[in-house]
């Protein structure tokens, strides 16, 4: 199979264990996102795969292939690292032609072909320029036509958004998705930020304390998270806690707030996810959930409220239409079980 | 401890830690712990009755008392007025731009590098007695005698001094200022502070640290002052470095010497040591702001005046001096010795010829051409010496291991804090004798040389071997370089501009070294400064002029190598 393969792979620094049992596969022109807190050993796990720091246990393969012993510069895989390292005796096209001198290509050829990746990148006729002259955004693109030059057969990008602004994290993620799609680059991309990882990752790789918490598509990880951890990082915050029991082939949840039918075949002290989107402000149905409104945020197309539920907080948003009742007021909300109550896999 | 230290990459595995001092302290153990052990062994193994004995016989002695009455006294002094001169500057260079301030800046370095036999001379040619004050004055008003009174008072020596260490007070409290963050002092004007009151509660405080590390560091220069004072304060003046060397060179009393070198020696380590803590203080301050931030143009016009009698203050003081030596020294004005009637005045070269002339035709003296070829030979050999021994301290001193830092950066500055002179004495007391005897080796003085370089060199590669941060040799790596590879394009091109930086102090600090040389020195191999130090007080504008001419031949050898240290030193590297 064609890619990258992580088996069990373990990391500690003294006592911290930075990487704990990881493993994960990247197919050929895929793009996976590695996804997690800071600390979560999203950047061991990259110094691990470009050998710039040995794992203390575990298998690494490329194409089948171990890379046990094969030092940094012969693997052939790029890295951007967050803070770009530019070489500060460089300007920008020696910058970017370096991979490409070191596969001994000629002067005419590289000077090629770096117009070219500055064009990719936006950045046509940059050739000259001091890069100690340049702005965030424009020292993010030439880190990372420095580190597409020389075509690696795997690019790691570690937080490559991490240190610019909002706004222009907003243009370049969606440029940088381009071009990875662009070139068909197999790529790894680190962040703690699940916007960026769902906009630009085929995969995801969610991180926690050095474990792989769950791994699978944007949609998947958004529908389906796996255990508390994930949800909560996710921005999904209503968790609760409550024990299911079958009766007549149907599994319930006894909670707080009531019981009701889902549709996972569970059994035992189970989390409950209510998804935040699930709600009308309604009684009339099945199903209807008793509440007063503590906090009301209008957010644009949507209106965020916390609702305390049998003393529960629990945060759901609406349409900026809804008519919902004030702060300190009581409210109905109708919803359908099979739809908004998730269970998750792992508590 | 960092994690950098625990990601071990396998390109870059450090070589055993100690390995890499090995050199460097082998050579300080020998040069440097030795021969001022050897110091310390005069002093306390003479057979005498107790411990203190060497010492109540120095502090018995009233001659003694007031040499060290009067080298605190001048080195205070000399202080309090470098600052009230170089504190309103680096205000001025910190907050402020305006046109000509890179000139200014370069400039002030001119004094940092100017041996002290060339500011003497310098000096001498501008206000001393054939000087271009005094020579005018008595054309002007038709005098007999020059009126002022200035080689040989306590005011040349003052002079002198502010001449050298302004640039200190302008660098370092400047530097700190430029980057202090200015909404500071906004806020505390916003919150009601006065302009006064913001300067005592805020900048003041601030930046105490920066302004009483560049005093001290003033003071520890003073302090150890000796070409100066050799030189300009003339006979009656006499500060703990001049007595050594009386003591040593014409009266022969080593013993007492070296109870001098001690006393010395345990002031200057002293100060060393709360130099060293007090300049940690101000290498982690704050949020520090790029330059580009925190600088404003002059704008009114008072601000204007005040700036510009700073500015023409400052230029006077360091230009006119080397202004007046470089014209004195092309200029014949006073008649030569036994010549009778009208002498030719005006633009000459005669001095410059008369320096490969050896008129007394003897076999111990050396013509002063040789003087320069000499000079040349020894700092060659202490640009040598120096890399080969900075390199690898500096190295390990940019991996950033905090605890052996602070013991280590002590022990490299070391040599900077201990004058020239203690090291010349315990050169002649212990390389002077087996097991160690190399009075005759031409390697004494370079290695003299070297170890007054070694902080310097050390100091100024060090920034640099830190400014490659591992992820640059990281970044090259992946890209496909190989370790030598990596150390090619990536380690040497960064550090090389450092390296010649380190070459150009060592070599304009061996130029212009007097202190150690003046001990230790063989007569028929004299250096440009000792040469100067012959010509000077000999009578006749021949030998006036010559002493001229070699200092000006210095002066400009030590700018190029000042230009050359300016140039290529890596502008605002690691600052922001």
């Amino acid at each position: 199979m064609p890619g990258l393969k992580l088996v069990d792979i373990h990391k500690a620094f003294n006592e911290t264990r930075a990487v704990n049992g990881v493993s994960f596969k990247v197919a050929g022109g895929e793009v996976v996102a590695l996804l997690g807190p800071s600390g979560c050993g999203k950047s061991s796990i990259l110094a691990i795969i470009a050998g710039l720091l040995d794992p203390d246990e575990g298998e690494l393969y490329w194409n089948g292939l171990s890379l046990k012993n094969m030092p940094t510069h012969k693997r052939d895989f790029g890295l951007m690292f967050q803070d770009f390292a530019l070489f500060p005796h460089m300007n920008v096209s020696d910058n970017i032609a370096f991979g490409l001198k070191m596969l001994s290509i000629p002067s005419d050829e590289r000077n090629i072909r770096v117009g070219e990746i500055l064009t990719l990148v936006g950045l046509p006729g940059y050739e000259n320029r001091d890069v100690n002259t340049l702005s965030g955004g424009e020292q993010q693109r030439v880190a990372l036509a420095r580190s597409l030059a020389p075509q690696p057969r795997l690019l790691m990008l570690d937080e490559p958004l991490g240190s610019l602004d909002r706004n222009l994290r907003e243009q370049l993620v969606l440029d940088l998705g381009e071009i990875l799609r662009q070139m068909n680059q197999t790529a790894i991309y680190v962040t703690h930020d699940q916007e960026e990882a769902f906009a630009l990752a085929d995969r995801v790789v969610v991180l926690n304390h050095g474990s792989v918490e769950q791994i699978g598509a944007p949609q998947e990880i958004y529908n389906q998270p796996a255990s508390k951890f994930v949800a909560k990082f996710l921005g999904l915050s209503n968790l609760v806690d409550a024990e299911a029991y079958t009766l007549d082939g149907q599994t319930y949840v006894k909670t707080p707030l009531g019981q009701f039918p889902v549709q996972e075949e569970v059994f035992g002290q189970v989390t409950l996810l209510l998804r935040p989107d699930g709600m009308r402000v309604s009684d009339l149905g099945d199903y209807v959930l008793k509440g007063r409104i503590i906090k009301r945020t209008f957010r644009g197309a949507t209106c965020r409220a916390i609702i305390e539920v049998s003393d529960i907080p629990l945060t759901f948003d609406f349409m900026a239409n809804t008519p919902l009742p004030n702060e300190g007021e009581h409210v109905k909300l109708a919803f359908d079980p099979q739809n908004t109550i998730q269970v998750l896999r792992k508590s | 401890m960092t994690t950098q230290n625990q990601r071990t990459i396998r390109f870059v595995r450090a070589p055993k830690f100690i390995l890499v001092w090995f050199a460097p302290l082998v050579f300080l153990a020998i040069f440097y712990f030795y021969p001022l052990g050897s110091i310390l062994g005069i002093s306390f193994g003479r057979e005498q009755v107790s411990f203190a004995t060497p010492f109540l016989d120095v502090f018995g002695s009233a001659s003694v008392r007031n040499v060290l009455y009067f080298t605190f006294w001048q080195a205070a002094i000399s202080t309090i007025l470098t600052l009230m001169i170089g504190l309103p500057g680096a205000y001025l260079f910190a907050r402020y731009n305006f046109r000509g301030k890179s000139f200014i800046l370069a400039l002030t370095a001119v004094p940092f590098v100017m041996p002290t036999l060339v500011v003497a001379a310098a000096f001498n040619a501008l206000l001393g007695p054939n000087g271009w004050v005094n020579l005018v004055l008595m054309e002007g008003f038709n005098l007999p005698q020059p009126p002022i009174q200035f080689v040989n008072t306590i005011y040349a020596i003052l002079l002198a001094h502010i001449f050298y260490n302004t640039t200190i007070v302008l660098r370092m409290v400047g530097d700190f200022w430029s980057h202090l963050d200015p909404r500071i002092t906004q806020a505390a004007r916003v919150l009601g502070a006065s302009r006064w009151g913001t300067l005592r509660h805020i900048t003041f405080p601030l930046l105490l640290p920066s302004i009483a590390a560049s005093a001290l560091l003033v003071f520890i220069f003073d302090f150890t002052s000796f070409g100066v004072i050799l030189v300009l304060g003339g006979p009656q003046y006499a500060t703990l470095e001049v007595e050594i060397y009386y003591q040593t060179i014409s009266l022969f009393n080593l013993p007492l010497a070296a109870a001098l070198s001690v006393i010395q020696l345990a002031c200057t380590l002293a100060m060393t040591i709360i130099y060293t803590r007090l300049s940690t203080r101000i290498s982690r301050p704050l949020s520090l702001q790029p330059r580009g931030f925190t600088q404003k143009r002059l704008t009114s016009w008072s601000s204007r005046i005040l700036a510009s009698l700073m500015i023409v203050l400052l230029l006077a003081l360091f230009t006119l001096p080397l202004l007046a030596l470089a014209g004195r020294s092309f200029t014949r004005l006073g008649p030569e010795r036994g010549q009778l009637g009208d002498v030719t005045r005006g633009f000459t070269l005669d001095f410059y010829k008369e320096l490969s002339v050896n008129r007394r035709e003897s076999l111990f003296y050396a013509p002063p051409t040789r003087a320069i070829a000499v000079s040349l030979g020894y700092a060659t050999a202490t640009i040598v010496f120096a890399l080969a021994l900075g390199m690898p301290a500096a190295w390990a001193l940019a991996r950033n291991d905090s605890r052996a830092n602070r013991v280590l950066d002590p022990i490299i500055m070391l040599p900077l804090g201990t004058s020239a002179v203690t090291l010349g004495l315990g050169f002649i007391i212990a390389l002077g004798r087996p097991p160690l005897d190399l009075r005759a080796s031409p390697l004494l003085i370079p290695i003299a040389h070297t170890l007054v370089a070694f902080p310097f060199v050390v100091r100024s590669l060090t920034p640099s071997l830190r400014s490659i941060r591992p992820r640059l040799r990281q970044a090259a790596a992946v890209l496909g370089a190989s370790p030598s590879q990596i150390t090619r394009l990536i380690d040497i091109p960064l550090v090389g501009r450092a390296l010649l930086v380190a070459a150009a102090f060592a070599f304009t600090i061996s130029m212009g070294e007097f202190g150690a040389t003046a001990l230790i020195a063989r007569p028929e191999y004299p250096t440009i400064p000792l040469a100067i130090y012959r010509f000077i007080p000999q009578p006749g504008a021949l030998n006036y002029g010559q002493a001229l001419a070699l200092s000006t031949i210095l002066m400009v050898i030590t700018a190029v190598g000042m230009i050359a240290i300016e140039r290529f030193r890596i502008a605002d590297i690691g600052e922001f």
